[in-house]
């Protein structure tokens, strides 16, 4: 019982962790790619890379914390330029590619040994270098403030500023994205998702609609990659294929095309994670699977619900099924 | 609302005299001049590899008037549809090197404006909408949205705008409103809030045709408006076709059914093998022996399917006439 205790206490940890709080605004972008416009983007951790390294490299150089912000979103919209340009007017699958093979090419490039004194090298940066001027805007006080089973400094590293700073901006995102997939604007996109020609005919310019969408949820994952490095360090191999993956993951979970979907996935899907892994530590000895099998064990299990959920439920948790749902057959 | 929806009755409208009137007076030859053209092209040639798609040298729409397209299959009237919508470039379009003599280089003017270069999105925005010969229903947004993304000047549209809901409501509800009033021409009411993918293929093609007039377009194209469409249906969209001539709209269709061409088209272009072959009203385009040869066949009038027709006295007339073919053929 107690080792269950153990488990759900991580679990409750884990959903209002800033790391949850980094993967529901990665999903929240690929959202508006994928869910909303039907931009199959695989380099979602290559966005998050881009405005983590903007972020961390513009403060440690010495600017101010506001102008970092600004720089990595402008980086990431350089760099959603870069992609989009030679792309957006071929077919979807392209866009996949170039985004899949251009994240593995910013991560290879901020993992390279000829940069170690501006990214880090593979070590990366530690988070002590580029996080006191975030900690110092923190009103938080000093000291430790405890609630429920959530006992956490006020301030200090994963501390109450930061996980209430990340769901902020989680909040502020979903407004964002409900207000705007309600307008006009949004229903070009989802026109756009449906049939390309067809959208083209009714004389909207379907080639700058997709490129505002690239643009915006390339940003979004930009900041989800600030949130991510906040509360930890930056490391160019956390934020490879596997992250586009688990980012993906979260949004099919949850729901695609929905405001909320990619909330609720990117907590049940660390949730599972855990859960899974706890149920498998309590229960099955040690003699068949040690501590470092359950951990794999669960992210196969992951795997297979992913799967699961595209099969049998494939508008995800939120979704709703004659709005959106992939053609598996 | 219904009610006055016309029928395609032998009643010819005012409007419909004054179409047939205007092309009255033009030669009956491929390529002619008209009177008052909306649409001019010259020079739209379109290959696939070895294969001349489209070869079309001069061709002019006049404007205010249904004109037909017709032709066998692969005549190349869908290529042709692409090429003057933008969708697809003619394989003579102006090169910045090399590319086709200055002029033999294709070229169309629409509406008095240069469209033969600018992409499909310009070509709609300056009032030529198509549809599409295979449905393009978007099928995961209900009809009523399929309805709006038609329309014109919504301010929401743009990403800064569309955050403040106040600034595009009012828009919004204006194009609600004419939307909903061209449903309830089309029959298509009672449907609005259903997924556009869950109408039958009739609806569809009735719902991309609504969709198409939000926009008030100056010049309607529809690609085989009528394949796949009920009887009973055919007959309103044929009296919705006429009205929309009757408002003022150029209406271009292309069409198998023979039927429907000659009784509400008021010119009629024929196309084979990529190029223009005969140009003339209706009655008088079917009766020109290089029509029948390239596409009615010489027994366009007979309906196959009817048994009664196929006496002996006529199996023997068939007989003898493929005789006389062949042995024409053998001559040559």
């Amino acid at each position: 019982m107690d080792q269950f205790l153990t488990t759900l206490v991580a679990i409750l940890n884990s959903a209002i962790s800033p790391q949850t709080a980094a993967l529901a605004i990665a999903a929240i972008g690929l959202n508006i790619h994928f869910g909303y416009t039907g931009l199959l983007n695989f380099g979602q951790a290559g966005f998050m890379l881009i405005g983590a390294y903007a972020f961390a490299i513009s403060i440690i150089g010495g600017l101010p914390i506001i102008l970092a912000f600004l720089i990595a979103l402008v980086a990431a919209v350089l760099f959603a330029l870069i992609l989009g340009i030679p792309t957006l007017k071929l077919r979807g699958d392209y866009l996949a590619i170039v985004t899949l093979s251009a994240a593995e090419i910013v991560r290879m490039v901020g993992r390279s040994s000829l940069l170690t004194n501006i990214t880090g090298g593979s070590n990366g940066i530690t988070g002590n270098e580029y996080r006191g001027p975030f900690t110092d805007l923190s009103f938080f006080g000093d000291g430790r403030i405890d609630f429920g089973p959530w006992n956490y400094d006020a301030t200090g590293s994963n501390g109450w500023w930061f996980i209430a700073t990340a769901w902020f901006v989680v909040a502020l995102l979903c407004l964002f994205v409900w207000a705007i997939m309600r307008s006009p604007w949004g229903r070009v996109l989802r026109g756009i998702r449906e049939d390309e020609d067809a959208v083209r005919a009714l004389g909207k310019n379907v080639y700058s609609y997709k490129m505002q969408a690239l643009i915006l949820g390339g940003v979004i994952g930009a900041i989800a990659g600030i949130v991510y490095i906040l509360p930890a360090s930056l490391q160019a191999d956390s934020m490879g294929r596997s992250m586009t993956y688990f980012i993906f993951t979260a949004l099919l979970l949850g729901g695609a095309a929905t405001v909320f979907g990619p909330v609720l996935g990117a907590i049940v899907f660390f949730a599972l994670r855990l859960l899974v892994q706890g149920l498998a530590g309590q229960f099955v000895p040690g003699t068949i699977m040690n501590g470092q099998q359950t951990e794999q064990f669960a992210w196969i299990v992951i795997g297979i619900t992913l799967m699961l959920v595209v099969i049998f439920r494939p508008q995800g948790i939120l979704g709703n099924k004659k709005e959106l749902s992939f053609d598996v057959k | 609302m219904s009610s006055d929806v016309p029928t395609t009755t032998a009643t010819i409208t005012a409007a419909g005299a004054a179409a047939k009137a205007s092309v009255a007076d033009v030669p009956h030859e491929p390529g002619v001049a008209k009177p008052d053209a909306i649409l001019t092209v010259d020079h739209v040639t379109r290959r696939f590899g070895g294969v001349t798609a489209v070869d079309v040298q001069h061709l002019e729409v006049q404007r205010g008037i249904i004109t037909a397209l017709i032709g066998p299959n692969g005549a190349g009237k869908t290529t042709f549809f692409n090429l003057i919508t933008g969708f697809d470039k003619p394989s003579s379009a102006p090169k910045l090197i090399g590319g086709p003599k200055a002029g033999e280089a294709a070229k169309s003017s629409f509406n008095g404006n240069e469209v033969g270069n600018i992409g499909a999105t310009k070509v709609a925005k300056q009032g030529m909408v198509r549809t599409f010969q295979l449905t393009k229903a978007l099928s995961k947004l209900t009809v009523l949205e399929n309805m709006r993304l038609g329309a014109k000047d919504q301010p929401g549209e743009n990403l800064f705008v569309a955050m403040i809901k106040p600034l595009w409501a009012k828009r919004e509800a204006e194009i609600t409103l004419k939307a909903e009033d061209l449903l309830a021409r089309f029959k298509l009411l009672e449907k609005k809030d259903d997924m556009a993918g869950s109408l039958s293929g009739g609806q569809k093609k009735l719902l991309e045709m609504a969709r198409a007039l939000m926009s008030d377009p100056v010049m309607i194209m529809l690609d085989e408006p009528m394949a796949g469409v009920n009887p009973a249906l055919t007959q309103s969209l044929l009296g919705h076709i006429q009205a929309l001539r009757d408002d003022g709209m150029t209406v271009l269709f292309v069409e198998h059914d023979m039927h429907m061409v000659r009784h509400i088209s008021d010119w009629v272009v024929v196309m084979a093998e990529g190029r223009v072959v005969a140009e003339g009203p209706a009655g008088t385009v079917m009766d020109d022996p290089a029509v029948i040869d390239a596409y009615l066949g010489a027994h366009h009038n007979t309906d196959l399917g009817d048994d009664s027709l196929l006496t002996d006295e006529v199996a023997e007339e068939l007989a003898a006439e493929v005789t006389a073919e062949e042995t024409a053929e053998g001559k040559a």
